[in-house]
């Protein structure tokens, strides 16, 4: 075995810290060699191991009636009836995102596409959720025209729909954008594939590109704050070639159909350290390499590069003994190799060898299981009472209306996204029913009369003000989204981006976080299936807001039910679902109209919400409306000229309320719905609100002169043309990318 | 005795479309349908239409549809080009038969250097080819987009001559991508080689976006019919 070189801290050149070391030394019973010393590097680093996460993980709910897989794998699965299940997944690549945006997104996106068919699940919809600064600042409209194009660059090429997403512009984010990509596939129950190693004498096979020096050290550089330095580190950013990855996920789904496939796992961050010991660990079992026959794009490549390169579109396919050719044979159809580099065992290690001497060997339970845990201390930022004492009296009323909806309407947070949606093909595949633009994507399951719905979701200005009460209303809004298409929610998963957890106040926004997630998704019964920890998004100065980005995803089961946002017909009546109140905090208009950040934030009663949506499914499932929107950025007001600008008709609206106007047109109070509905049916919608002693208002009705008019009190409130709307909604983007 | 159409489907590694196509075909439109792999060298000769897909064949590397013409199974689509029988090509597929030269003019990146996806209107500029005789004259349509090469170009003589064998089938109401003279779709002199980039098998049930595709292939079908 290679002898150890030992430099005074060689912690430090990995990235751990010295009680780590200790801890490798003393759970090893020796000190390591410098390739088994890079390998923990990797796998100890908070990108693979969660160490600063893990420990608040079992508050979250797993299960519930349709979860076939949560946590743990390459991804989680749920049940979908008629033996189909989804899988889905999102994966954070903010930190290559910032250095070299179109390829650091691309490859966001290719690696979440492997983590689903990993699981042999075919890939129907990508989402994703983004974060950047101000939309003026020259280097945000970099960023964005970048990661963009190298999210619409992957996904396009692929042939998946990019179905939806998010994205919102504040300062915090200037230098730690965010990209996160999610993905959904579909997969039959008895297909479903795990990531384990199985017995001894199992084939481990390598697929996909050939291995180079890309990517090197890439988790451990995700696992460090941004600094000057970080420009020099743009080779740990991987090039993607969405290409290879067609070719690659049309093979491995061909070879399905096969029986020789015990595990599939996808080579992600710290490559094939993380797949072996991972797959290993889960089987109980070991794994035995030769990593000279690994393919390899460039000469000379030392064992530690091989084992920690991170090049993208390889695969590892364990296989059960003997299949080689047969194997080989489904790759070469689409120009790809197979190739064996090694075996299970039965002794628990992970084995290396390099031209048949023996370079390294670690148990594999070591660089996964055993990696250290914490559970950091934690304190509430001073920030929070200071932020929190918004004295609403303060807020002069608006002298124009119009003028203050037209603006909001232009709000980089509420335009439309179409500058953005258009790069993507969203139609591809032809099941797309619910095109972006709307509440939720809805995506028909082929061949049944079944659909997906699925949004993004997240308020980052809620969750900096008030991680708990902010993270509860991410899951809430992604829930109402997707009740809004008609579908009833199923589970999520979750996208946790914050700043460096051994500050204890940023690990407090994290626990808060993780709490007001666990405390929504048990009352709404969506589980956590699936996630990514995304930590260090902070500059020397100052963090991001808490951003736990929340991907929902609900069950449609007959989609000639679905419903979208926009207005319908002339006459309808317009129904609104829920109370409002006087709750400016942490609104678009507080920050867009009177230039402040400030809670208290809407509060969110989680029974209230669970009950209203299922009220608005009821709606729904009895075929009663027409239109059914969610209210949440920009309030009432925006809500309204959205479903006008959808369906292209008018509304005349009138209120009589306690509130003053501005409260009931922008406070973003929870738990809303706005829908339409012929008149034939508003007793029936009527009398079961109050049976469920829900509150709904009737508005007023739709009209074909596409003019939006409110009269609040008596008094001419609104009165502005789709046309005037329009300009004000459509542009914004427009102006400041082209 | 009627007599459907039988389509066959080109696979190309990187093909997106392809299960679009089949989709469409099989599922909505009821039509005889296969799917064709790139290497094969041959395909049966009772094929009536070849449809080249949209997607990404060989990763647009070089430009979009330049490799794929070197496939072998292109020889076998030059030979039933030569025969006279009907050819489409959607979107990456135009720009494979520009590329081969079956069809005049090339596909540049599009103005504003951008993918665009979207539902656009075309108008109708001939309804009496194999592919727009189910048509009206200027009637105008909604058919999907989605492409980042889709700026039509070729020399104005070309164009002069394509402008009066009426080989200019479909024009865009609303130029989207830079293309010369709103070109959206055009066809050879014989009218049995079409090339669009709009993908009409995108838009052959009402509730994926409307079903103006599903006259297209209704146009052949019927020209299929009188041919014999």
């Amino acid at each position: 075995m290679a002898s150890t070189s030992t430099t005074t801290n060689p912690w430090q050149t990995v990235g751990l810290t010295q009680s780590e070391y200790e801890r490798i030394i003393q759970k090893l019973g020796r000190t390591p060699n410098l390739l088994e010393l890079n390998l923990f590097g990797v796998m100890w680093s908070e990108h693979c191991s969660y160490k600063n996460s893990r420990a608040l993980f079992h508050h979250f709910p797993t299960k519930n009636e349709y979860v076939l897989q949560g946590p743990g794998e390459n991804a989680g699965i749920v049940d979908i009836g008629d033996r189909q299940a989804i899988a889905f997944k999102i994966e954070s690549h903010n930190h290559p995102s910032a250095l070299e945006p179109y390829q650091g997104a691309a490859t966001g996106v290719g690696g979440i596409i492997r983590d689903i068919f990993a699981m042999g699940a075919r890939p129907i919809a990508l989402l994703n959720s983004l974060r950047f600064g101000n939309l003026e600042n020259k280097r945000t409209q970099y960023l964005l025209d970048g990661v963009v194009a190298g999210i619409a660059g992957y996904g396009n090429c692929m042939g998946i729909p990019t179905v939806g997403g998010e994205v919102f512009f504040a300062p915090d984010y200037q230098e730690n954008p965010l990209v996160n990509a999610m993905c959904v596939g579909l997969v039959d129950h008895s297909r479903i594939q795990k990531a384990v190693a199985g017995e001894a004498g199992n084939d481990i096979i390598y697929v996909g590109a050939s291995t180079g020096r890309d990517g090197i050290g890439g988790a451990s550089f995700a696992s460090e704050e941004l600094t000057e330095e970080s420009e020099s580190q743009r080779s740990a950013v991987q090039v993607g070639d969405p290409f290879m990855e067609k070719l690659l996920l049309e093979a491995c789904l061909s070879l399905l159909e096969e029986d020789y496939v015990i595990g599939l796992q996808d080579l992600g961050a710290a490559g094939l350290t993380s797949s072996c010991s991972e797959t290993a660990s889960k089987g109980s079992s070991g794994i035995a390499l030769e990593l000279s026959k690994v393919p390899q794009r460039e000469e000379g490549m030392n064992p530690t590069e091989i084992m920690i390169s991170e090049s993208q579109e390889r695969m590892l396919i364990i296989a059960k003994a003997g299949k080689e050719k047969e194997i080989a044979a489904y790759f070469e159809r689409w120009g790809l190799h197979a190739v064996k580099i090694g075996n299970t065992t039965t002794d628990g290690m992970l084995t290396m060898y390099h031209h048949g001497e023996l370079v390294g060997e670690v148990p594999a339970k070591l660089l996964t299981n055993e990696a250290p845990v914490y559970e950091r201390p934690y304190t509430r930022p001073d920030y929070i009472e200071k932020a929190n004492k918004l004295d609403v009296t303060q807020l002069e009323e608006p002298d124009n209306y119009n003028h203050t909806l037209l603006n909001l309407l232009a709000s980089p947070n509420i335009c439309s996204r179409k500058w953005i949606y258009r790069q993507y093909d969203y139609q591809v595949r032809t099941n797309t029913i619910i095109h972006p633009g709307g509440d939720a994507a809805l995506v028909r399951i082929e061949g049944t009369n079944k659909g997906i719905a699925i949004s993004t979701d997240c308020n980052n200005r809620y969750c900096y003000l008030d991680p708990r009460e902010g993270a509860k209303i991410a899951v809430a809004e992604g829930a109402r989204n997707v009740v809004a298409t008609g579908a009833t929610p199923l589970a999520i998963t979750d996208g946790l981006n914050f700043g460096n957890p051994e500050k204890a106040d940023r690990y407090w926004q994290f626990r808060e976080c993780i709490l007001g997630i666990s405390e929504a998704c048990k009352v709404l019964n969506t589980p956590v299936i699936s996630g990514n920890v995304s930590f260090y998004n902070e500059t020397p100065t100052y963090a991001i807001p808490p951003t736990p980005i929340i991907g929902m995803t609900g069950l449609l089961k007959d989609m000639d039910k679905a419903i979208t946002i926009g207005f319908k017909q002339e006459g309808d009546v317009i129904l609104l679902i829920g109370d409002t109140k006087e709750e400016f905090g942490g609104s678009e208009y507080l920050a867009h109209h009177h230039g402040k950040v400030e809670g208290p934030v809407p509060s969110c009663d989680l029974m209230l919400e669970q009950k209203h949506q299922s009220y608005c499914l009821e709606l729904i499932h009895h075929n009663w409306i027409h239109s059914a929107h969610d209210l949440s950025l920009g309030g009432f007001g925006v809500a309204l000229v959205k479903c006008c600008i959808a369906g292209d008709l008018g509304a005349n609206v009138t209120v009589k309320n306690k509130l003053r106007p501005s409260a009931f047109l922008f406070s973003e109070t929870q738990s809303r719905f706005l829908v339409s509905l012929p008149e034939k049916h508003i007793d029936e919608a009527l009398t079961l609100a109050q049976e469920q002693q829900i509150k709904v208002s009737v508005l007023g009705s739709v009209t074909a002169n596409k003019d939006i008019i409110l009269t609040y009190n008596d008094a001419s409130c609104l009165s502005l043309s789709i046309e005037q709307a329009k300009i004000s909604y459509e542009q914004t983007l427009d102006t400041f990318m082209n | 005795m009627s007599k459907k159409p039988k389509y066959g489907i080109v696979v190309f590694p990187g093909s997106n479309c392809d299960i679009d196509c089949w989709r469409a075909l099989d599922q909505v439109l009821d039509a005889d349908v296969t799917y064709l792999w790139h290497q094969d060298a041959t395909f049966a000769q009772e094929l009536d239409v070849i449809i080249l897909p949209g997607g990404f064949s060989y990763g647009d590397y070089l430009r979009g549809g330049a490799i794929a013409t070197f496939s072998p199974i292109m020889e076998a689509v030059k030979k039933h080009a030569k025969q006279g029988k009907l050819i489409m090509g959607i979107c990456n597929g135009f720009q494979m038969l520009t590329e081969m030269g079956l069809l005049p003019g090339t596909l540049l990146k599009n103005k504003n250097l951008k993918f665009i996806c979207d539902t656009v209107e075309l108008v109708l500029q001939q309804t009496t080819s194999p592919f727009t005789n189910q048509y009206q004259e200027d009637q105008t349509i909604s058919i999907p987009i989605a492409h980042g090469q889709g700026n039509y170009y070729v020399d104005d003589n070309t164009l002069h001559k394509m402008e009066a064998n009426g080989q200019i089938l479909f024009k865009y109401a609303r130029n989207p991508n830079g293309s010369l003279s709103d070109i959206a779709g055009i066809c050879n002199e014989q009218r049995t080689i079409l090339g669009m980039m709009p993908h009409p098998e995108r838009a052959v049930e009402e509730i994926i976006g409307g079903t103006d595709g599903a006259l297209l292939f209704q146009s052949i079908a019927n020209y299929m019919l009188n041919q014999n």
